[in-house]
């Protein structure tokens, strides 16, 4: 047993966070927030060709042929950037549905809630849209639409999402930190004040132990496994993005400021897929 | 990312589990939680019957991976805890195994993995517990030996303890935190008086220390004069890193039996509780992952835990207190009645986040240590 990240794996994250950093920054981030709706398919495209969608997929059919614990780690990056668009239904279509391990066919699904993400721009639909009605979406950079039936959700699309919300929490964690240490007040930074250091503390804490459950539940695969890291993940991700949210003062509460796009995402990751209280129960279930 | 256990290591695990299952039905009933004498003979007659069986050193020699699995191992068959022990075989044995001399290691040792010795912690002191560095028992060389005079106070298990890991001032002039050494002080030598202390719980499972002219050898000093805050530290990462490591298990063994009970008395069909039961196992799944990880990076670093164990202690003891007030939501007006082993832990439990540096303190360590936030007031 060795729960490390191995080398191999520590190489997969530098490169996709690498890729990120230069395709999606900051800057890309908040054009895409202006531009409500539109999905970037160059990116979409960039993203498949650094194997993001076809990971899991065998090597003979034009796969990485890698596993689950590699997924989360690309997905944790996912979500820390923050990219928009179906990406954990795109992955679990790479290799039924055409196109889209390469990054050239973007597929959504009905959530188990009964709500579709990026509908309009998506090529394919899996589930049954029919009668689906627009929401005004709480998330600028997710658009939703409400349809009558709900489905349920495949253990691994509860994974990733919960991995994308990993990647929230660490983002919240990192951004608070990094405000605490420059920001100044009373002639000090606020980073000094026990009040801050023990809300960026607790913040740490969520994250670690909502990355320990992922990785867990991705090495076992174990569907009660990874209902409690959805679980974990999604307080981890919500409750972090309001903590920074808090740190970050009245410059937080601004729309310039990324906090409230995290923190939107993070409520609609936790909606979509296997929403708390049913992780809960299941996680009950089996006691 | 790698959870399997090698073959080796499941061919310990089998091992073990036959022996745990041939051995436990031979164990008496452990005494009340009241009588320490009486645990303290009992926690050291299993620590005896591990030794025999060549289990006694798995605390520290084994690879922490068996020691994971001997965790799980006894966890799961529901064999006694450390008990009495908890100081010397999980923080003061570790502590001398990595820092002792090759002497100190010879003498102390053996026989607290014999079950012939048992440990206590004489760290706080009335004016010193969160502030530790602020400790004042002083120590005066005299020849071969030191003069210690000072008084300790929340001393677990000192009552029945042997020897007692005991920080003293050495250099009452120099910075406060290069000025203490860390000794190994015999509990019975003229000058050591023991005052029990009851905790809340009813019991006197720790006590208050006075220590008048007591003569301490110097050989009996691990670490270097005044080098004793860097020697604690050692301790205070196995305290924190590792020594409640096995009690994540029996709270996932408490909330299978809590679900059951849950069940047989109707509660199970409130749904609020039934999800409060789902998040807690969980959060006590997950810290099992973590302990794997910390255990993992302490493996690949050689050795002692590192900071991760604040994060892991931060979670557990808030995790654990939770359990106890959902335990008792699910026993109702049972939840009163001190008869019950249970409701004893449940109280027991509010300690969690005070012993071992309180939840606060704990904070400002991941605030500074892993986050690099300033220190400050
Ligand atoms: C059951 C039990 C067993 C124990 N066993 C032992 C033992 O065997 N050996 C031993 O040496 N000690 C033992 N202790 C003592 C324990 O280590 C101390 O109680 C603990 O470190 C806290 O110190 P204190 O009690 O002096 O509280 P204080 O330090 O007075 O703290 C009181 C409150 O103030 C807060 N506080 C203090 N400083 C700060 C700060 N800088 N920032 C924010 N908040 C702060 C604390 O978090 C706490 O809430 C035991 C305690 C208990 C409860």
């Amino acid at each position: 047993m060795d729960f490390r990240l191995s080398q191999d794996q520590r190489d997969l994250v530098r490169g996709i966070r690498e890729l990120l950093a230069g395709r999606f920054g900051r800057d890309a981030l908040r054009a895409a927030v202006d531009e409500p709706g539109r999905l970037d398919r160059g990116l979409w495209k960039e993203l498949g060709d650094a194997g993001l969608f076809a990971l899991r997929l065998p090597e003979d059919e034009g796969g990485v042929g890698l596993g689950l614990p590699e997924a989360v780690l690309l997905f944790e990056e996912a979500g820390r950037w923050l990219v928009p668009g179906p990406l954990v239904a795109t992955h679990g279509a790479a290799g039924s549905v055409p196109g889209a391990a390469e990054g050239l066919t973007v597929v959504t699904e009905v959530s188990g809630e009964g709500l579709v993400p990026w509908l309009d721009a998506a090529d394919v639909v899996r589930g049954d849209a029919t009668g689906a009605v627009a929401v005004r979406s709480v998330d600028p950079l997710t658009p939703l639409h409400r349809v009558p039936g709900a489905g349920g959700w495949a253990p691994e699309a509860v994974l990733l999402t919960a991995a994308e919300q990993v990647g929230t929490a660490a983002w919240a964690t990192e951004a608070a930190v990094s405000h605490a240490r420059q920001r100044e007040q009373f002639g000090q930074v606020i980073g000094g004040f026990q009040a801050v250091k023990h809300l960026c503390a607790g913040m740490l804490v969520r994250t670690e132990l909502a990355r320990a459950a992922v990785h867990g539940a991705a090495v076992t695969g174990d569907p009660v496994e990874i209902a409690g890291a959805k679980l974990l993940a999604d307080e981890a991700a919500v409750a972090n993005a309001r903590d920074c949210l808090q740190v970050h003062g009245g410059m937080g509460f601004t729309w310039e400021a990324d906090v409230h796009l995290h923190l939107k995402r993070a409520w609609v990751r936790a909606a979509l897929v296997l929403p708390g209280d049913r992780a809960a129960e299941e996680v009950a279930a089996a006691l | 990312m790698d959870l399997a256990y090698s073959d080796a290591e499941e061919e310990f695990r089998g091992r073990l589990r036959e022996w745990l299952a041939a051995e436990l039905p031979r164990l008496p009933e452990r005494p009340d939680p009241l009588d320490w004498p009486g645990r303290r003979a009992y926690d050291c007659g299993w620590q005896r019957r591990l030794y025999d069986a060549g289990y006694g050193h798995v605390h520290w020699d084994a690879s922490p991976t068996q020691r994971l699995i001997f965790l799980e191992e006894t966890e799961r068959a529901g064999a006694p805890y450390v008990g009495a022990n908890f100081v010397g075989l999980l923080h003061a044995g570790p502590t001398i195994a990595a820092e002792g001399t090759p002497e100190q290691r010879a003498r102390w040792l053996e026989p607290v993995l014999r079950g012939d010795e048992v440990w206590c912690q004489g760290f706080s002191e009335p004016g010193a517990g969160s502030d530790l560095a602020s400790l004042r028992t002083r120590a005066v060389r005299d020849g071969d030996a030191y003069v210690v005079t000072g008084q300790k106070i929340w001393t677990s298990h000192a009552e029945v303890a042997d020897w007692c890991e005991l920080l003293v001032r050495t250099d009452p002039d120099g910075p406060r935190h290069r000025g203490i050494s860390w000794l190994a002080l015999p509990m019975d030598a003229p000058g050591v008086t023991v005052r029990p202390l009851r905790t809340l719980a009813g019991s006197t499972e720790f006590a208050e220390l006075f220590l008048d002219e007591v003569r301490v050898p110097v050989a009996n000093r691990v670490g270097e004069e005044n080098d004793g805050w860097r020697v604690t530290m050692v301790t205070l990462s196995f305290e924190r890193g590792t020594a409640f490591v096995g009690e994540v298990v029996a709270c996932r063994r408490l909330l299978g039996e809590l679900a059951r009970t849950a069940r047989e008395n109707g509660r199970w069909d409130d749904p609020a509780l039934r999800r409060r039961l789902g998040r807690l196992s969980a959060g006590f799944l997950a810290l099992w992952r973590l302990t794997q990880r910390n255990v993992s990076e302490a493996q690949a670093t050689g050795g002692v835990p590192g900071v991760g164990g604040s994060v892991f202690k931060l979670h557990y003891s808030h995790a654990r207190q939770e359990l106890y007030d959902t335990a008792a939501e699910v026993l109702g007006p049972d939840a009163l009645d001190l008869g019950r082993e249970w409701n004893l832990d449940r109280l027991s439990s509010l300690s969690y986040t005070i012993a071992a540096g309180t939840s606060q303190i704990q904070r400002n360590i991941v605030a500074e240590r892993i986050l690099g936030l300033p220190k400050g007031r």
